[in-house]
């Protein structure tokens, strides 16, 4: 068992790179299908321009990662997807940023359609720019067979992607989603980092996931400064984090009624998301919760005195959410709906690695918050939530329970807030550690959000790697929609909800 | 009952009148009691008015795919309604036209239409709208009979062929007031399918792949598209004469007639807007089973009235 090469680290650690012993590609491409095997999730996969490999695997039962590291020799290497399928997206985006070819790739396209960052290397010859979804497409023959593509301009207000669907009259037999229609270069600006803009980069990465990914930026920093944060400021982040989780559920709860023309829950949770999205805004000023953390520490502390008006506000709020809630899970037509649509059974979700709500509401007790504690969440546990059934019913449901997780966590919080005097204001970070890998997890509300920072000589960002919950989790909705109708398409992919920007970068 | 020409004539212009001006008030209606019952105050109950007058003054974008068909759909289809609304009674005033077995052309003429709005549906190429139109056909062919078994009940016990007679039946109520009951309860389902309501269809929703009745019209624009969103209005209106005609009190006198009418119409609207607000939309695989409903609901009324 060659587990050993991969260097056990915590969430939010740093590791000066050399620490971390260099496998040679054999025992590096083992190790993860070992690992993976094992029961380990693969959370990053990355190379940079040196053409180092990094990967992060997640030990949950043990709370803590595993990572290790390759250097090719060559711009190509053996595909690990064809033993491990979580690898899938991971080596088509190396191939897709570095030119990395992957041999024996199964399923080998680009993922975001954008020139290559290592000049006069591209992994299929490309010597134009690419448009988005511009690529051969996986087709079924026969008469009887049509095709329908959707997007990337939808009919609502949403973000743009293309799903291409194989159906069988109303029967969806294959859908192929292709996406990188919002890909912003987000990675490559934060190289050379941190620069004055990098927060804002990382905020908005997915901006309905300001607080997740925001926060992750900011453990990265100070996890290569060295710095602490006080309890009381983590508490705060803690609250800023739940309080986005409780806009976005409640949001999803209301779409999802909407989408099943049950017009109730749909109203009222639209005005609910926003009495939600004030409470954030009372604190810092922004809706999105932009800005409110800063790396060290707060921008905008939360007084005891704000976080005793906060309450009352948070109970009403809390009240009109069960109202709206709950009148979703007596109404038997909804019922009749959510459960039967959108299946995802255990064994496939563990396979290509679903995180989040996505693979909770499969049975999967996966949680950050739980797995990989940070933050306020080992102070202040959070009990996960989930459900069996892997359908659209199971996703709401979970979003449901975890309204009232976030609830309680979010009373204690201001309670306990309201009683402890603010923090003095941070100083300036320190330079940050040179050479050195850090790697963050936060659970944002769709799920597992990832940074790994590496470090070069003078204490720059050489390589900055995001993965947002909807990276693991788009091939899930793939999934989902096998022998489905295709009328269910859209619950079915409200159910998940996932980010396009996050996945596109 | 016999009627001066001038009254006749009054008559007349206020059918033609009702026909043409009243229709887009409905969706209107039913979308404020929506809005309502969802806590919100909701766009102007006049609001259709306003996006015809909109839509009129816009030009018309076509597809290049697209021929003479596609516009042939939304005129086809305004014009033929028009025709049927001329069919059919406006509470107890009797319809403009009416003859033995106009019944039969009404519902065909409604097959016209939606013959018409499929083809120009196809005509686009688009894989949309092929959906839909395969939807809307599949599905008309199961409320077509509760439609025509709700006639054959109505044909039997009035024992007349023509609508004006059959729907502004003056005799007494109580005779045959179960299969009416029954006759009724199928049309509704059939009102809630052909005018692509929930539980059936949801005409509000931008999710293009669970339409049926929308997803057919996505490429229309400008006046083409307010033909077809009039032409949605009238069959509300004219399908609603249906349902609520058997139903009004009688012989009241042609001014109160009216009234009564336009206040039924008004009832029905604001009922479809509670239906709608409680409950979800059914999945595509149920619609059947609840058109089947209806079918059966007006193949009993009819076997009662054979009894």
């Amino acid at each position: 068992m060659s587990r050993s090469q991969f260097l056990p680290i915590l969430n939010g650690q740093v590791l000066p790179l050399s620490e971390i012993p260099e496998a040679s590609l054999e025992d590096f491409r083992k190790t993860i299908i070992q690992g993976v095997h094992d029961g380990l999730r693969l959370v990053c996969l990355c190379a940079d321009a040196e053409l180092r490999l990094f990967a992060v695997l997640a030990e949950d039962a043990a709370q803590q990662l595993r990572v290790g590291r390759t250097k090719l020799v060559q711009a190509s290497f053996p595909s690990i997807t064809p033993h491990c399928v979580q690898a899938n997206l991971f080596e088509r985006e190396m191939a897709e940023q570095y030119g990395l070819v992957p041999q024996g790739h199964p399923w080998f396209k680009p993922v975001r359609f954008h020139a290559s960052w290592m000049e006069g290397r591209d992994a299929w010859g490309r010597t134009s720019i690419p448009s988005p979804a511009v690529m051969d497409f996986f087709t079924v023959g026969g008469e009887e067979v049509h095709e329908v593509a959707v997007g990337p301009v939808h009919a609502g207000v949403i973000e743009s992607g293309h799903f291409r669907f194989q159906c069988h009259g109303e029967i969806v037999l294959h859908l192929e989603i292709a996406l990188g229609f919002q890909h912003r270069g987000i990675e490559r600006a934060l190289v050379g980092g941190p620069h004055s803009l990098s927060l804002k980069h990382a905020e908005t990465v997915s901006g309905d996931a300001t607080i997740a990914h925001g926060w992750a930026y900011c453990r990265i920093l100070e996890g290569l400064a060295g710095v602490q944060i006080p309890a009381r400021s983590e508490w705060v982040r803690g609250l800023a984090l739940e309080l986005e989780r409780m806009a976005n559920h409640v949001g999803d709860l209301g779409a999802l009624a909407g989408d099943v023309g049950f017009l109730p829950t749909a109203s009222f949770c639209g005005r609910i998301r926003g009495d939600w999205l004030n409470l954030s805004a009372a604190v810092c000023g922004s809706r999105l919760g932009r800005d409110w953390l800063r790396p060290g520490g707060l921008r905008f502390d939360l007084e005891p005195e704000l976080a005793k008006q906060l309450l009352p506000r948070m109970a009403r709020a809390w009240e009109d959410t069960q109202d709206a809630i709950e009148l979703l899970w007596g109404a038997a037509s909804v019922m009749n709906r959510f459960e039967a649509a959108g299946h995802v059974d255990e064994g496939q979700a563990r396979e290509i690695g679903l995180v989040g709500v996505a693979a909770r509401a499969c049975g999967i007790a996966l949680d950050v918050r739980k797995d990989q504690p940070f933050g306020p969440y080992a102070d202040h546990p959070i009990e996960i939530s989930h459900a069996e059934s892997g359908n659209v019913h199971a996703r709401a449901w979970v979003r449901w329970l975890e309204l009232k997780e976030s609830h309680r966590f979010l009373t204690e919080a201001l309670q306990g807030l309201a009683l402890t005097p603010v923090d003095p204001a941070p100083s300036p970070l320190p330079a940050l550690a040179p050479s050195s890998l850090c790697v963050a997890l936060t659970e944002g509300w769709r799920g597992e959000v990832l940074h790994l920072g590496v470090t070069d000589s003078e204490g720059r960002f050489s390589r900055y790697k995001i993965v947002d919950p909807s990276f693991h989790n788009w091939f899930g909705v793939a999934l989902a929609m096998r022998g489905e109708q295709i009328s269910d398409f859209p619950i079915c992919n409200k159910s998940f909800n996932l980010s396009y920007c996050g996945h596109d970068l | 009952m016999p009627e001066s020409p001038f009254a006749h004539t009054l008559q007349v212009l206020l059918h033609v009148l009702t026909a043409l001006l009243l229709p887009p008030l409905l969706p209107g209606l039913i979308n404020k009691v929506k809005a309502l019952m969802a806590g919100r105050s909701g766009p102007p109950v006049l609001q259709l008015y306003y996006d015809l007058a909109k839509l009129s003054r816009k030009q018309a974008v076509f597809s290049r795919t697209t021929t003479w068909i596609f516009l042939a759909g939304p005129v086809g289809a305004v014009s033929v309604g028009l025709v049927a609304a001329m069919l059919v009674p406006f509470g107890h005033a009797h319809a403009p036209l009416q003859f033995q077995g106009d019944v039969i052309l009404f519902a065909y003429l409604f097959g016209l239409a939606r013959f018409l709005t499929v083809l120009s549906a196809l005509d686009t190429g688009s894989s949309f709208e092929g959906m839909g139109a395969a939807r809307e056909v599949t599905f008309a062919a199961l409320a077509e009979p509760a439609l025509f078994l709700g006639f054959a009940a109505l044909a039997k016990s009035t024992g007349s062929l023509s609508l004006s007679t059959m729907l502004a039946h003056t005799g007494p109520l109580f005779k045959f007031s179960g299969p009416l009951v029954l006759v009724l309860a199928g049309w509704a389902i059939v009102y809630m399918a052909e005018n692509s309501r929930i539980p059936v269809d949801d005409p509000n929703t931008h999710l293009e792949l669970t339409m049926i009745h929308e997803v057919m019209v996505l490429d229309h624009s400008g006046r083409p598209f307010a033909l077809v969103l009039y032409g949605a209005s009238l069959k509300l209106l004219v399908l609603g004469a249906l349902l609520v005609g058997p139903i009004l009190p009688r012989n009241l006198g042609p001014l109160r007639d009216w009234l009564v009418f336009y206040l039924g119409l008004g009832i029905l609207a604001v009922a479809v807007g509670v239906a709608e607000s409680v409950m979800a939309r059914f999945r595509m695989t149920k619609v059947p089973q609840f058109l089947v409903a209806g079918v059966l609901a007006t193949a009993f009324a009819f076997l009662l009235m054979l009894v």
